[in-house]
């Protein structure tokens, strides 16, 4: 009896310490496509688990009717509008409709623009707006090695929320003592940028923006050379960044490297170009759109330190490899590939901002 | 008590506690009464004392409480002194040694001075408790094998925060203190200095490490085993046949055609310990001083295959 009390308790203990070693993340749902040799790690995980979750409130949103391109161009009859002024009316309200339902579906038309005054530009997020079309274009026509044919919508990133859900703003940490106290040197916390591991922490700041730390940091040559500006902090530091990569696609190491030799280019899977690019996209962002937006925004848009919200992989992929799993919305709304600004556009200001307009926009809303 | 059949067993027989061979000039050698806990006699012997720390002992304890306390107070000013923040982010707080600015300079305080002190401390107390072990030892007139298990270990340690920083003329190349902390240097130090798997030196030190557990393993199995013919009187069965050392041997002869000695296994086990330190140490002190790319480095020497490119036209794309 004794012996066999014994047993169970042990069997159960080894059970308890099984389960404890698997830790947090069940190996069930995680698939590997295997690429090369084996035990090479050249392969490609999935987490379908993971995935699912992402999916699981991620919805296409369904395509606005087709409008008709004849007739009156927008920026002729109604006033203030900027960079959509090419657009045919048909074509501008159904933009207007569809940018509605992507970004503001409970706030509505209003989200945008001051009731009743549709020209009006004494509201921000008509200003942010503005330049987030703008933004869009760009990524579409000159970003293609990122975002391929499939290219971005406003949904991409907002996925029906007025603010993105996946921003940042700078991130200095907890306040911690001062005086002589050791100073954490931007890491050795749990760090939510970095997936809660004690990496340094803002690497957003540090690798997404103006002036941005070095990522090649592991030699090319195998002996040492003359000149080696970096060190293992600077390595940290491009894990941190690693590290969000990871969390922000739902990816691994191996979705882009080959792991025997990171640094080493043509061994590597092809998403590590799609990624390179994806970088340099992402400091473009931040630097000549979101940076820029700073003086826009009231206090609450801000962060902790007055910085603007910005962009980073999280932003448009939301956890997972392709944003939206590639659904190509672009295609039915090529209207945001012939964003312009016009030529010589000053906004009206005051009340004059036309009646004429204002009616047909209220007509719009209604028939909405 | 079928149990107390078998010499090898786990009965706990109360006596008067053993105080222990006399030395030479042993007078303040040892300190206590000794007792007797029934608890430690589970896991080992149930005696408890006599005990010596001498000056070296002492000494260490108050240099390594030094070292703890910067590293702790040092934890709980990054928190702002919250307790809470403290306990939760325990394992991720760190104290980092000085930025690459400083080289091998004194830096301030706050900026890595902490880490050299605290290093200093530790360093000179885990010296000073070798120095006991070392003492001790000659005291009861042993070798002094377990001074120098204990000296490899240290020498990693140094290799890792005094004398690889050294070489790199750079602090900023040392192991942080903190538990997460030292883990991310760890996987820095392979991402910088190209995949650390291609160091000889860490597999070697690898090699060591699994043979050691493996080692051990058949060692404390086999001696088990063999408990119930006294396998624990080893040296003086070695000569006679059917003995538990004897059936011992011909067992792993069996198995897997040789077998060590009853003195041989010690000084295996030995080595592959103390191996595993000592390689990875010179592991450590080649890397970024000697070869700055492992990978590379195997590549170059035939340690390291290539294989086929399953992944072609993938290029740089800063040309």
């Amino acid at each position: 009896m004794k012996t066999m009390k014994r047993k169970v308790f042990t069997a159960a203990a080894l059970t308890g310490a099984a389960i404890m070693v698997t830790g947090c993340e069940l190996p069930v749902g995680v698939e590997t496509d295997q690429k090369g040799y084996r035990g090479l790690g050249l392969e490609q995980v999935t987490k379908r688990h993971l995935e699912a979750r992402k999916r699981a409130d991620m919805e296409i949103p369904p395509v606005e009717g087709p409008a008709s391109t004849g007739g009156p161009k927008a920026g002729d009859i109604y006033e203030n509008v900027e960079v959509l002024g090419d657009l045919s009316i048909g074509e501008f309200n159904r933009l207007m409709n569809a940018i509605t339902a992507w970004v503001a579906p409970e706030e509505g038309c209003n989200y945008c623009h001051v009731p009743g005054n549709f020209a009006d530009e004494n509201i921000y997020t008509k200003i942010v707006s503005r330049n987030m079309l703008e933004m869009t274009k760009t990524i579409n026509t000159e970003w293609d090695a990122h975002v391929g044919q499939t290219g971005v919508t406003c949904y991409t990133c907002h996925m029906g929320n007025p603010v993105p859900e996946n921003i940042w703003y700078e991130d200095p940490g907890m306040k911690q003592a001062g005086g002589f106290a050791a100073l954490r040197m931007g890491q050795n916390l749990a760090g939510d940028n970095v997936a809660s591991s004690s990496l340094p922490n803002d690497v957003f700041s540090a690798f997404l923006q103006e002036d941005p730390k070095n990522i090649r940091i592991t030699p090319r040559t195998s002996l040492p050379g003359p000149e080696d500006p970096d060190n293992l902090v600077d390595a940290e530091w491009v894990h941190g960044l690693m590290i969000h990569f990871s969390d922000a696609l739902g990816a691994t190491c191996t979705t882009c490297h080959n792991t025997n030799n990171f640094p080493d280019w043509t061994n590597s899977p092809v998403q590590r170009v799609t990624a390179w690019h994806g970088i340099e996209l992402v400091r473009m962002l931040n630097v000549d759109y979101l940076n820029p937006l700073q003086p826009v925004y009231p206090a609450n848009r801000l962060g902790a330190s007055g910085d603007a919200p910005k962009a980073n992989c999280a932003t448009c992929h939301n956890g997972l490899q392709l944003p939206l799993d590639g659904a190509p919305m672009l295609n039915d709304y090529p209207e945001l590939n012939r964003v312009e600004r016009r030529e010589g556009w000053t906004p009206v200001q005051g009340d004059a901002a036309t009646t004429e307009a204002k009616a047909d926009v209220a007509q719009d809303a209604a028939d909405a | 008590m079928a149990e107390y059949q078998n010499i090898f067993n786990r009965v706990q027989v109360q006596a008067e506690p053993e105080a222990g061979v006399p030395i030479e000039g042993g007078k303040r050698e040892r300190i206590g009464k000794p007792t007797l806990v029934y608890w430690f006699g589970k896991i080992g012997s149930a005696q408890l004392g006599p005990i010596y720390l001498g000056w070296t002992g002492l000494l260490s304890i108050v240099f390594g409480l030094t070292a703890i306390l910067i590293i702790g107070f040092n934890f709980l000013a990054q928190v702002n002194y919250d307790v809470i923040q403290f306990i939760r982010q325990f394992f991720w707080l760190g104290l980092e040694p000085p930025q690459p600015e400083y080289g091998l300079g004194i830096p301030p305080l706050q900026e890595g001075g902490w880490w050299l002190m605290a290093g200093f401390f530790l360093t000179t107390s885990l010296l000073l408790w070798w120095v006991r072990m070392y003492r001790r030892a000659r005291a009861l007139e042993l070798g002094t094998h377990v001074a120098w298990a204990f000296a490899s270990a240290i020498f990693l340690f140094l290799c890792l925060g005094f004398f690889r920083p050294l070489l790199m003329g750079d602090w900023s190349e040392a192991v942080p203190f903190g538990i997460f902390p030292h883990l991310d240097w760890t996987t820095a130090f392979s991402l910088k200095y190209g995949n650390l798997y291609y160091n000889p030196f860490h597999m070697l030190s690898i090699a060591f490490l699994y043979g050691s557990a493996l080692l051990f393993a058949m060692h404390g199995a086999t001696v088990l085993a063999v408990g119930r013919y006294g396998g624990e009187r080893e040296i003086e069965q070695i000569t006679d046949r059917g003995t538990a050392s004897d059936r011992a041997a011909l067992f792993w002869r069996w198995t897997m055609g040789f077998n060590a000695t009853m003195e041989s296994i010690h000084r295996w086990a030995w080595w592959f310990a103390v191996l595993v330190p000592v390689t990875g140490g010179i592991g450590i002190l080649l890397t970024g001083t000697v070869v700055d790319n492992w990978y590379l480095w195997a590549i170059d020497h035939g340690v390291a295959p290539s294989y086929p490119d399953v992944h072609p036209g993938v290029e740089d794309p800063v040309k």
